[in-house]
């Protein structure tokens, strides 16, 4: 597998960098940045961690140059540490606190809860920008831990002070969205499969109205309209699928649909292939609209897209 | 009337399904079986997750029917986990 890290790789323009991506021969995998530096949305970083951790042999990782000024970011956010290589430099750590959480393998629900207990204080959040990026993370991650088949998820959370922004990514290397939705749902291709995943009511765990005791199809739902309502961009990426939310012009007004289609977005059914899932969101933090106007648009939503999912399901009276 | 404190299972912030399932199963469902109502104490609770709650809730009213509402009172609820539980409770009643 190859991948390469250019010089700027933020969901704004993150398309290259993943048509970049050579999924070929998962026995080897080789990393190359821009020389000179880089600036990488944490999705990026995610992804390679994801990558990197398949390769058992780790002496069948190539990394890049040590003499590359982009080396030490990567190495900052920790990306040699957890994939087990050492990049042959050291680097004064300083204290993370209000400027990014390095990447973090998430395995277990009880790692989760310690995880989202131990960010947000080291994020320095006012509460109300606390409560949506702990709600993602948690919805995110949980159903990487339920569903992806994965041994966990790789998350990594950036604070950009120039934009007021946190960027974080989310990703594991498991079975994908389209095999998890494909057992209660038919789908012909990874795309169609993200675009059901999104839609709220839907769950790969039963094609029934309301979901499993366990699940309602609602979780990704909920962090699109996160997303559309803050005017953010969210990207989710599985198997040669891809769909991005993009960012609203300001003064127009919010509508959430229930069809993904129906927002402002791009989307592609032929990126290299993505065995699992990568999930990237933005979140600004001077545009945080309250988390409960959120939920109030939301539960409008969810409530005529049930009805609409049950009305559809209605026989008609034969008159013979 | 049984009351069940969440934060004493859960914490600050609700996302954790299993316990919601477990509190359910048993808490919820023995109680309601005896004919007693429920009081579900959100106190010093700030935030939950749609799933949580929907872990905690879906199957009872699935189970008992729309009415088991009128024997379940949700205590101490911030404005956000109140809105969470509407959301949940409409949709749910809409799938039954």
């Amino acid at each position: 597998m190859k991948i390469h890290i250019p010089n700027s790789a933020f969901l704004g323009n993150i398309d290259s960098f993943l048509k970049g991506f050579d999924p070929e021969d998962e026995t080897i995998l080789e990393i190359t940045a821009n020389d000179k530096w880089i600036s990488a949305h944490p999705l990026v970083i995610s992804m390679i961690a994801s990558l990197g951790a398949l390769i058992t042999d780790k002496s069948r990782i190539v990394s890049p140059r040590v003499t590359a000024k982009s080396i030490h970011y990567l190495e900052r956010m920790g990306l040699f540490r957890i994939i087990g290589v050492d990049p042959g430099i050291r680097i004064e750590e300083h204290e993370p606190a209000g400027r990014f959480i390095p990447l973090v393998f998430v395995s277990s629900q009880d790692e989760l809860s310690g995880f989202i207990r131990d960010m947000i204080p080291l994020l320095h959040l006012e509460p109300q920008h606390a409560e949506p990026i702990r709600y993602i993370i948690g919805e995110l991650v949980r159903n990487v831990i339920e569903h992806s088949r994965s041994e966990g998820a790789f998350v990594c959370c950036q604070y950009y002070k120039k934009t007021n922004r946190i960027a974080l990514g989310v990703v594991d290397s498991g079975v994908g969205i389209r095999r998890t939705i494909g057992v209660s749902h038919k789908v012909e291709n990874d795309l169609e499969a993200i675009k059901l995943a999104l839609t709220p009511g839907i769950t790969g765990m039963t094609n029934r109205i309301g979901g499993t005791d366990f699940n309602a199809g609602a979780g990704l739902f909920f962090i699109k309209s996160i997303a559309t309502v803050n005017r953010d961009f969210f990207i989710i990426y599985s198997g040669t699928g891809m769909y991005k939310l993009l960012k609203r012009s300001e003064g127009k007004r919010t509508n959430l649909h229930s069809d993904p289609f129906r927002d402002n977005h791009s989307r592609h059914d032929n990126l290299p292939e993505w065995k699992g899932t990568a999930v990237g969101i933005d979140i600004t933090l001077d545009k945080t609209k309250e988390f409960n106007d959120i939920l109030d648009l939301i539960g409008d939503v969810f409530h005529k897209e049930i009805r609409e999912q049950k009305r559809r399901r209605y026989r008609k009276p034969r008159f013979i | 009337m049984k009351t069940i404190y969440l934060h004493e299972k859960v914490g600050d912030f609700a996302e954790n399904k299993d316990i919601a399932r477990d509190i359910r199963v048993e808490d919820i469902y023995p109680t309601l079986d005896r004919g007693e109502e429920v009081i579900l104490d959100f106190i010093d609770i700030s935030g939950a997750t749609q799933s949580f709650i929907h872990a905690l809730l879906s199957d009872v009213i699935r189970k008992y029917g729309i009415e088991v509402l009128d024997g379940i009172a949700f205590k101490n609820c911030d404005e956000t986990v109140k809105k969470i539980i509407i959301i949940v409770t409409e949709y749910m009643q809409e799938s039954v």
